[in-house]
């Protein structure tokens, strides 16, 4: 509005003060006015796309471009040597369609999310709850909490590989003392995955932590001293209170953790490569072995769709919300 | 006493429990890398109190793999990206809250795109990119997916227009040009959000690996995060000692200043999640 409010004001505010005498300056004055304008606009224009322009042709050539080319992709053949890519029509999704590694990742991928989302959900807000309490050694917690977001994943999945390694790992000593036999947790194809979302929900609940507890330092303690007064027990007043005045909370961390349980894939490259037997291959992951192990690039890019349209989807569930919230205020 | 005040007393103490439970496990990873790095390999799964303590593990891990090399290539990509995007998000939010350009509304909708779309899924067509300009392995190919961010914009726009219009204009009628006003007014005004986003930034970039992984082969390009799992997964077999070693080694500078700038960072992570 500044920019603009000072362009236009300033030029007219002068015409304005020559007041016209005749008919014929009052045209004059009218067109010169009407060119000021004109310019004033061109000026904003210019300079606004100016301001622009270095950040949109990043994000045309590495954000648009590629997903648009993604999707030519698909309909295409990979090349391969002297062979260029030929179009190949609906072949490149009848084969994903055929596929059985895709429709596993897939799965794979849901219950990965399902699993890790709520998980993370609930501790991040048992975590908040705790560390806003007046507890003994809170700063202590809420260091421990908010570390593993600093940390690089691939240098923390070198730890968890340790933790579950058959004998002598943590895990494994652990559980030796209460006489259950040595377990190769991730080499199992019943216990891979499980050990995955234990290492994802590590990572992500401590960050999580701080946007709940942002949101619990908002509300006010007038309400818990009036809970406390009525003889609400503290559950009754977090499932009835806390809770619901979450709830806007609760939606941003639900959308971010979705976005997470499709995009961090660095500790299957640490930890299982996928295996066993593909139980523990996500979206991405198979994406990366197709187009970068097997370099069959347009399959990839057939895959790579799949995984846009679906955070095309969650883009829109983001829109809705970012409404609502708008609404709210 | 009453039965409430019971039931209210066991419930707050089982929670202290949880909670301290709880903690307990969020450090025990980091406890155990300490542990195993700062004791020789015969201790790596044997925990005693008497484990003589040595920093063997951290000198034998530095001379196995190029690490000077690789904490080099590290900080020259977060800091060209970092560069890259204060420069590029300033002009661009600038734009956003203060010119009505034509198509000015669907051009941001374009940009929040991004936020959705990131460069991380996009890995097959940008390695095509890459290599159609010819700049494969390279540290510049690592950042350029990143320097322009949806995310900078769309933050540093909502700070922008915080600014009052009337000190924009008051500037202006002192003869200052758009510019200008951009870096004596707003720039100055955004501090805390320009840290906060720097920050989060350097976090995420010091911690990148996929795209890294994909678009380097060599020592001289790749950063830490690809050449410590490659040290990882190497011959150096499985010796956790020396794997703890390098990687405190390559956590450490990002750690360390977290354990110093505590408050900083939570509420940087924290103001440049709420939008």
């Amino acid at each position: 509005m500044g920019v603009e409010g000072d362009l236009f004001h300033e030029p007219s505010g002068e015409v304005g003060r020559l007041l016209p005498r005749s008919a014929g300056d009052a045209v004059a004055a009218a067109s010169r006015r009407s060119n000021v304008v004109m310019s004033a606009r061109w000026a904003t224009n210019v300079n606004g796309w100016l301001l622009l322009l270095p950040s949109a042709v990043l994000l045309v050539t590495f954000t648009h471009y590629p997903a648009v080319a993604t999707f030519i992709g698909s309909f295409f053949s990979t090349p391969k040597g002297a062979r260029p890519a030929v179009f190949v029509g609906l072949d490149n999704y009848q084969a994903m369609i055929e596929d059985p590694i895709f429709w596993q990742a897939l799965h794979n991928n849901i219950i990965y999310a399902v699993s890790t989302i709520p998980l993370t959900i609930v501790l991040a807000l048992f975590m908040a709850v705790a560390v806003n309490a007046k507890l003994v050694g809170r700063s202590f917690m809420r260091l421990a909490f908010f570390t593993p977001t600093v940390l690089p994943m691939i240098a923390v999945a070198n730890i968890w590989l340790f933790f579950y390694s058959p004998g002598y790992g943590l895990v494994d000593q652990v559980f030796s003392v209460f006489g259950v036999p040595a377990h190769n947790w991730l080499g199992d194809e019943h216990t891979a995955l499980a050990c995955l979302i234990v290492v994802a929900v590590w990572k992500d609940a401590g960050f999580f932590m701080i946007f709940y507890l942002a949101a619990l330092q908002q509300i006010s303690p007038n309400l818990s001293e009036a809970a406390a007064l009525e003889g609400a027990s503290r559950w009754y007043f977090f499932r009835r209170v806390t809770f619901p005045l979450l709830m806007p909370t609760t939606l941003f961390v639900l959308i971010n953790a979705i976005i997470n349980s499709f995009r961090l894939i660095d500790h299957i490259v640490v930890m299982t490569r996928g295996g066993p037997n593909n139980t523990t291959a996500l979206l991405l992951y198979y994406i990366y072995e197709v187009g970068f192990k097997f370099w069959d690039t347009a399959f990839a890019a057939t895959l790579t769709v799949v995984l846009l349209v679906l955070l095309a989807a969650m883009a829109l569930g983001q829109f809705i919300f970012l409404d609502r919230r708008i609404h709210y205020q | 006493m009453n039965a409430h005040l019971q039931t209210s007393r066991v419930s707050a103490a089982l929670e202290r429990t949880g909670a301290w439970l709880l903690a307990f496990l969020w450090v025990l990873p980091l406890a155990y890398a300490l542990w195993a790095a700062i004791h020789p390999s015969a201790y790596s799964a044997h925990f005693t109190l008497n484990a003589p303590l040595t920093l063997e593990n951290f000198v034998k891990a530095w001379n196995a793999a190029p690490f000077a090399r690789y904490f080099m290539n590290t900080f020259m990509l977060v800091t060209m990206i970092l560069t890259a995007q204060l420069v590029l998000c300033t002009l661009a939010a600038y734009a956003f809250a203060r010119f009505k350009f034509y198509g000015r509304e669907l051009a941001f909708v374009l940009v929040l795109l991004q936020l959705m779309i990131m460069p991380d899924v996009l890995i097959v067509e940008n390695y095509r990119t890459m290599t159609a300009a010819g700049i494969v392995d390279t540290i510049p190919a690592i950042g350029l997916p990143y320097m322009a961010s949806a995310f900078g914009i769309f933050l540093l726009r909502q700070t922008f227009k915080t600014v009052p219009s009337e000190l924009d204009e008051a500037a202006r009628v002192e003869g200052a040009g758009p510019l200008q006003v951009l870096l004596k007014l707003y720039v100055p005004l955004a501090k805390p959000i320009y840290i906060a986003y720097g920050l989060v930034s350097i976090s995420y970039h010091w911690n990148n690996f996929l795209w890294p992984l994909i678009i380097t082969n060599s020592v001289s390009t790749r950063p830490l995060t690809v050449g410590l799992q490659i040290f990882a997964s190497s011959d150096q077999g499985i010796d956790w000692s020396l794997i703890a070693a390098a990687t405190l080694m390559t956590s450490a500078p990002l750690l360390t200043a977290f354990l110093l700038f505590q408050r900083q960072f939570v509420q940087s992570f924290m103001r440049a999640g709420i939008r």
